[in-house]
């Protein structure tokens, strides 16, 4: 049966065909549907970790348990989990342990651009990367027999064009894989130095017979056209360099570490003039060029954003670069924005009102940072909000009287801000930190969290109390306050940052996208043009329903879109926006 | 030959659903197919881009510049942003809808005057339609995406009609079959 799956999706798939027992993740774009098809399979058990270091720990243990186990993540997610892949590096495999990073070239949705085949060479386990969804179920499965028989866990490359495009797929039936059990073997699972001086050798000889493997590895191969021109590409590259040269001689890499050094000298003495194709960083690049070989790559080849099959084509000089029309007139930006009632807007308000330094995070709220809002400072990684503002806090004291607001949501403070807190607190910080608390992990589209109540598979789960918890890591002030009720929310952000105590506020309001929260009925409300000034308070709150008509100047709020919160109503100093009574 | 093909407009239009259901027919059609559409912050009201590409056999899921046979857009300004990849004999649907962006909404942009006219001054072949319009004609604006996909498909002439129709119904909720295929013959009847 053939189905049009999308790269992950056919992870998922392959994961189940596979015979995979156990699966866990944090979202992150693009990663994200990996784990939520892979919960549609009622053979996996699969489950959302707290964050990516957790993720792999906990599947690391149930390949302890001799479970075939995987493990998904965006691009710097392997970044948190970098420390446990390290070990697990040493530690190997019994069950067959895999571990996806999607890879996020083009930076749609990321704040880097980072190159994850670097961790394959670093932490000296294999890497394989398909190039299209087939190949994506097909390495899946691969990954999970090569984890178990050379005892090591397999890195899955993905990129955004892998996991976001959708191709055709052949499906196959669910191999049934016993599970191994648990046996106690220290001297494996126990990286002390004497235990890892030992593994350590025995890392190295398995990358010697990988690169054994990789030479005779079905998914590296060589298509022998034109021999003018040898291209070695893998990856979503390879599908731009058969698009692009299609004359071209080409070595497509499945398996990109450890790499086919023989099969890559063979192919270099066939061909007269060797490139490679490749996106982001000179990896085969790198690795071609401390062989010996000549090769041609980033010279011709953008290191920096995604290719596209004219990039390659310019690239080769097989066509001119594109001049873009000149219309006289241009699309303004679509930047994404806040939702239309969206309970994080009145806090990025009052933070722009009150003039706070406010060290941000990442989630929707990042979206706070843009104009006409202009509320967020910094931005990092997930959890630096609450960190960098016991830096910045230090820096600042007795030479600038602004006051620091750290804000964060609440899944991000469940991924990696309550040690943060801890050390706020340990290190006698005074800034506030504002939870934005939406019930859900919003940015991603909408995964289960610790704070919801639920898991990944849909069970009841004990849900976490912030208010218990902040208290409990040492924060005596913790207030709650409803972010649709603005006053109450601009008072106390005031009141906390001018006090030299620590405090958290838990701004509390579930995401309006919610189907629980779609559902409810509401009024809404429209400008009443008699009393509009054409002040345009209510469009510096960065509501798409509002909007100014620079030659009538008054304000329109868009029906279809307005979601009632009110907000606007409430800034309203002449009393010219009014309650429609909703149906 | 490949057929390509980019729907573009805004987050919450139905552009997703439009870009599988093209991909399925192109599928049952018995070609190969690929898709590609990136997610994420594209969904908080951003411009949602789709691109799909079907014939014997698909290398790259992306289009790139003057490669496309037909972009439909489902909005105005999308259709002018997307206009360096039609190619010069290609077919553009844009659909009358206005959808201002946040920069505009808030005065720190201006929406183009005309944006049609321009698209037309480049494009040779230019359909105009105002699909929520004929939605709303037939009793439900959320088939809107269909009336448009009605259009693209009467110029897509390598896929048979019927494979549309069935396709369409499978894809759809059972209650709203009636509306949406009177919303694609609608669509592919325009002219």
């Amino acid at each position: 049966m053939k189905e049009i799956l999308s790269g992950n999706e056919a992870v998922a798939r392959g994961a189940f065909e596979g015979g995979l027992h156990f699966a866990c993740a944090y979202p992150g774009t693009p990663s994200t549907e990996i784990l939520e098809n892979m919960a549609k399979y009622k053979e996996i058990h699969s489950q959302w970790s707290v964050n990516e270091k957790t993720a792999l720990e906990t599947a690391l243990g149930a390949s302890f348990g001799g479970m075939r186990a995987l493990v998904a993540m965006k691009h710097v997610g392997l970044n948190v989990a970098a420390d446990p892949l390290f070990s697990a590096g040493y530690i190997g495999a019994k069950g067959g342990f895999v571990i996806i990073t999607a890879d996020d070239p083009g930076m749609h949705s990321s704040q880097n651009e980072q190159d994850n085949r670097n961790y394959a060479r670093a932490a000296k386990i294999p890497m394989l990367e398909p190039s299209d969804s087939q190949e994506a179920k097909e390495f899946t499965k691969l990954a999970l027999t090569m984890s178990e028989e050379f005892d090591t866990p397999v890195l899955l490359r993905l990129t955004t064009r892998i996991s976001h495009s959708k191709s055709i797929v052949e499906l196959a039936e669910r191999e049934t894989i016993e599970v191994k059990g648990y046996e106690k073997n220290v001297k494996k699972n126990l990286v002390m130095p004497a235990h890892a001086r030992v593994l350590h050798k025995k890392v190295e000889e398995r990358l010697l017979k990988l690169k054994e493997l990789s030479n005779d590895f079905k998914y590296n191969f060589i298509e022998y056209k034109n021999k003018n021109v040898g291209i070695i590409t893998s990856g979503i590259s390879y599908q731009y360099v058969k698009e692009a040269m299609p004359d071209a001689s080409v070595l497509k890499i499945g398996l990109t570490w450890p790499l086919p050094e023989r099969l890559i000298r063979e192919f270099a003495e066939k061909v007269d003039k060797l490139y490679v194709v490749e996106e982001n960083d000179p990896f085969i690049e790198t690795e071609v060029k401390a062989m010996g070989i000549k090769i041609t790559g980033k010279e011709i080849i953008p290191i920096v954003g995604e290719l596209n099959t004219r990039i390659v084509k310019e690239s080769f000089k097989v066509i001119e670069p594109y001049k873009l029309k000149e219309t006289s007139e241009k699309s303004p930006g679509r930047p994404p924005a806040l939702c239309p009632g969206c309970p994080h807007s009145s806090v990025f308000y009052a933070i722009n009102k009150l003039k706070l330094i406010a060290t941000g995070d990442i989630g929707c709220y990042t979206l706070g940072a843009l104009p006409p809002l202009n509320a967020m400072d910094t931005c990092v990684d997930m959890g630096a909000s609450i960190t960098n503002a016991i830096g910045l806090e230090y820096a600042l004291k007795g030479r600038d009287k602004r006051k620091i607001v750290a804000v964060i949501g609440d899944s991000t403070f469940f991924h990696s801000g309550i040690t943060g807190l801890i050390d706020l607190v340990y290190n006698k910080g005074t800034s506030t930190v504002i939870i934005l608390d939406n019930s859900i992990t919003a940015m991603t589209g909408h995964q289960e969290n610790p704070g919801t109540g639920k898991t990944l598979m849909g069970e009841d789960t004990p849900k976490f109390d912030l208010v218990n918890l902040v208290k409990g890591l040492g924060i005596e002030d913790v207030y709650t306050v409803d972010t649709y009720d603005l006053d109450a929310v601009t008072n106390l952000i005031k009141r906390e940052t001018e006090r030299d105590k620590p405090s958290v506020i838990i701004a509390r309001r579930p995401c309006i996208l919610l189907p629980e929260m779609k559902k409810k009925k509401f009024d809404r409300y429209e400008i009443d043009e008699a009393k509009c000034t054409g002040c345009q308070m209510c469009v510096k709150l960065g509501c798409p329903a509002i909007s100014f008509d620079k030659e009538k100047k008054k304000a329109h709020i868009n029906e279809t879109l307005c979601v009632g919160c009110s907000l606007c109503f409430q800034i309203c100093k002449f009393g010219a926006i009014k309650k429609v009574k909703g149906e | 030959m490949n057929t390509k093909i980019i729907i573009a407009g805004v987050g919450g239009q139905g552009i997703l659903l439009a870009s599988d259901i093209l991909c399925e027919v192109a599928m049952k059609s018995g070609l190969d197919a690929k898709k590609s559409e990136v997610h994420g912050m594209s969904q908080r009201g951003g411009d949602v881009v789709s691109h799909v590409i079907f014939g014997d056999k698909v290398y790259s899921p992306l289009i790139s510049y003057e490669e496309a046979d037909v972009i439909l857009a489902f909005e105005q300004v999308e259709a002018l942003r997307n206009l360096d990849y039609l190619k010069s004999d290609g077919v553009i649907i844009v659909n009358k809808a206005k959808i201002l962006p946040v920069p505009v909404a808030s005065g720190l942009a201006d929406y183009p005057k005309d944006p049609i006219g321009e698209v037309k001054k480049f494009a040779k072949n230019t359909i105009v339609i105002d699909a929520e319009e004929i939605a709303k004609e037939l009793g439900n604006s959320r088939v809107m995406n269909v009336v448009l996909l009605g259009v693209m498909a009467k110029n897509v002439r390598s896929i048979d009609k019927n494979i549309w129709i069935e396709t369409l119904k499978e894809s759809v909720p059972q209650k709203t079959i009636d509306v949406n295929v009177k919303a694609f013959e609608r669509g592919y009847s325009y002219s």
